[in-house]
């Protein structure tokens, strides 16, 4: 048993992980396909990459996207933590049924109904669909998902800490800046990368949501990619997946840092 | 301490009255919706509430309900009950998929070294935070009949004809399994991972045959991960919309997408409210279902 990983264990993890990692590189290798015939490999060239660049469409679609994603993921962490905190701290409470089954509900809702309840209220109190009410939606759905992460971090958490503070005179609002806020960054930090992914992705619920003069990337992606396959649409897909990747390693680093940190400062207490 | 219970009522109140207000309340608008009827007008429906005109409005209003879009959505004319079907029937081999496809790689990232299991489980949640529209649409690269799969399959001399898989519901079940399988490793491995080992070991010792020992000591003690993984990917998977319609051929009939339709082109709101409302209850199903056993285990311990 100690003797480490079988040839079965070993072969499904490395089949495991060349089946969901290799479709993702080979959009990658064929972004810079010289060839317009997406299957065909012509050689290599950046060429879909100015082509993109010069796609006014496109950018606007993202510029729409990114400025959605940055207002929901900082809503969302703050509303995702509020959830997460009366959760996990306020014990019964009158209504505590409703409201933590409002956030889970929304983390295995199919988003087409999700999307569709959303546009029928916007519709029935007469907002004007397009960017805000995208970017309401978006909240909406991502802040459970916040919520979730946290929880998971508020629970392991000791509160004696936040306790002491309070005995000491500390009033509420304090000891959640000075003592729970900062033990808990780290899981706040990743709620908040979650929430701006989940809504840099959301296709469906955006195009229930929106209304003229607001279109997302995704909307824009999925309209061209039904019109045919284009080496733009995988230029444009490698430089979101650059992204992403560059902020999950940063994040990992971030924590892995803060790891080391805290341990240092652990030994140092228990030398001293 | 008043000062404090306030600031305890604001935590609460902010989430509670915005979850209401934006998750809550469009449930009930659409289960409203679906007793109404269609109309042409903005919004094309009625009876509509007209709040000004105060309760005798409401009760006027409530009057003209009726259920006669799910007699519409239930008959056997419409496609609709196929589509229920079709989507569970798809949902449902999809799950089981996943689940012969996700266990054995939980498994062996849960016996993994301790030091190489925060890097596999990372890599397991990378394809997470990159866009869903993106990996299935990498897919119609490698399925189309000129795709890569084809070219190797060719190049390898097994087939003399590209196999048609894009537009085929082999497609869809490939898709689904591709982009959910982070959601069945991550709950069978935190399943997996907290199982004391000293348990198959005692197994081996007394002469239990490893296949044996993980039928009756390592399958049942993941038991609440296979259903938690099951759950969160069957129920999305009902209702999945974009992997049937970029993978998927015409005749792939999932209810998502005929929800879809029946709001933006034939544009009956009322119709596809009652599909919502229909799909909601049949997943209220297997949530219930799966609470019950989370409830048996409780007791059991």
């Amino acid at each position: 048993m100690r003797k480490g990983l079988s040839w079965f264990n070993v072969t499904s993890i490395v089949l495991g992980f060349a089946f969901l990692y290799l479709p993702i590189l080979l959009l990658v290798i064929y972004s810079f396909n010289a060839s317009r015939m997406v299957t065909v490999w012509a050689g290599f060239s950046t060429h879909w990459y100015v082509q993109l660049f010069q796609n006014e469409q496109l950018l606007d679609a993202a510029w729409v996207t990114l400025r959605v994603a940055f207002i929901t993921a900082s809503v969302a962490t703050v509303l995702g933590t509020l959830a997460a905190i009366a959760l996990t701290r306020y014990g019964r409470f009158y209504g505590r049924t409703l409201f933590s089954g409002m956030v889970y509900a929304p983390l295995v809702m199919p988003e087409v109904i999700t999307g569709l309840s959303l546009l029928l209220l916007f519709v029935a109190v007469s907002i004007d669909r397009g960017f805000w009410t995208i970017t309401l939606a978006h909240i909406t759905f991502t802040m459970c998902f916040v919520s979730v992460v946290v929880q998971s971090r508020l629970v392991t958490f000791d509160r004696s800490l936040e306790e002491a503070a309070l005995d000491l005179g500390c009033p509420p609002f304090k000891t959640f800046f000075v003592i729970t806020l900062p033990i808990i960054l780290p899981a706040v930090v990743s709620g908040w990368m979650l929430a701006f992914t989940l809504s840099l992705d959301d296709l469906v619920i955006a195009s229930f949501t929106t209304g003229p003069g607001a279109t997302t990337l995704p909307m824009r992606i999925y309209s061209q990619v039904r019109l045919g396959v284009t080496p733009e649409i995988n230029a444009a897909c490698t430089i979101l997946i650059a992204i992403v990747t560059v902020v999950v390693i940063f994040a990992s680093i971030l924590t892995k840092r803060q790891e080391i940190e805290r341990q240092k400062a652990e030994r140092l207490a228990a030398a001293g | 301490m008043a000062d404090k219970a306030r600031g305890r009522w604001l935590v609460l109140a902010i989430p509670y009255l915005w979850l209401v207000a934006l998750f809550l309340v469009p449930f009930l608008i659409v289960f409203k919706i679906s007793l109404s009827q269609d109309a042409i007008a903005q919004p094309p429906y009625v009876p509509t509430f007209d709040l000004a005109a105060g309760w005798d409005a409401f009760k006027d209003a409530f009057s003209e309900l009726s259920f006669d879009n799910y007699g519409y959505v239930l008959s056997w004319d419409n496609d609709f009950i196929e589509a229920y079907g079709s989507s569970l029937w798809i949902a449902g081999v999809s799950t089981v998929m996943l689940l012969l496809v996700g266990y054995p790689i939980a498994y062996a990232m849960a016996r993994a070294p301790k030091s190489i299991r925060p890097t596999l489980l990372m890599l397991v949640i990378l394809p997470f935070w990159t866009s869903f529209l993106i990996r299935v649409y990498a897919w119609i690269g490698i399925l189309s009949p000129e795709g890569l799969l084809n070219q190797l399959l060719f190049a390898l001399g097994l087939i003399d004809e590209p196999l048609q898989i894009l537009a085929t519901d082999t497609a869809v079940y490939i898709g689904i399994v591709y982009s959910y399988l982070p959601f069945m490793i991550l709950p069978l491995y935190s399943a997996l991972e907290k199982m004391d080992e000293t348990l198959l070991e005692a197994a081996a010792d007394l002469g239990c045959p490893p296949f044996a020992a993980f039928w009756k000591i390592t399958w049942p003690l993941s038991l609440p991960g296979v259903f938690a993984g099951c759950l969160l990917c069957f129920i999305p998977a009902v209702g999945e919309f974009v992997i049937p319609d970029l993978l998927g051929g015409s005749d792939t009939l999932m209810i998502g997408k005929v929800l879809w339709t029946e709001f933006s082109v034939n544009r009956s709101w009322t119709v596809s409210s009652a599909v919502a409302v229909l799909l909601l209850m049949v997943l209220v199903i297997p949530i219930v279902f799966y609470q019950n056993v989370q409830a048996r285990e409780m007791e059991k311990r």
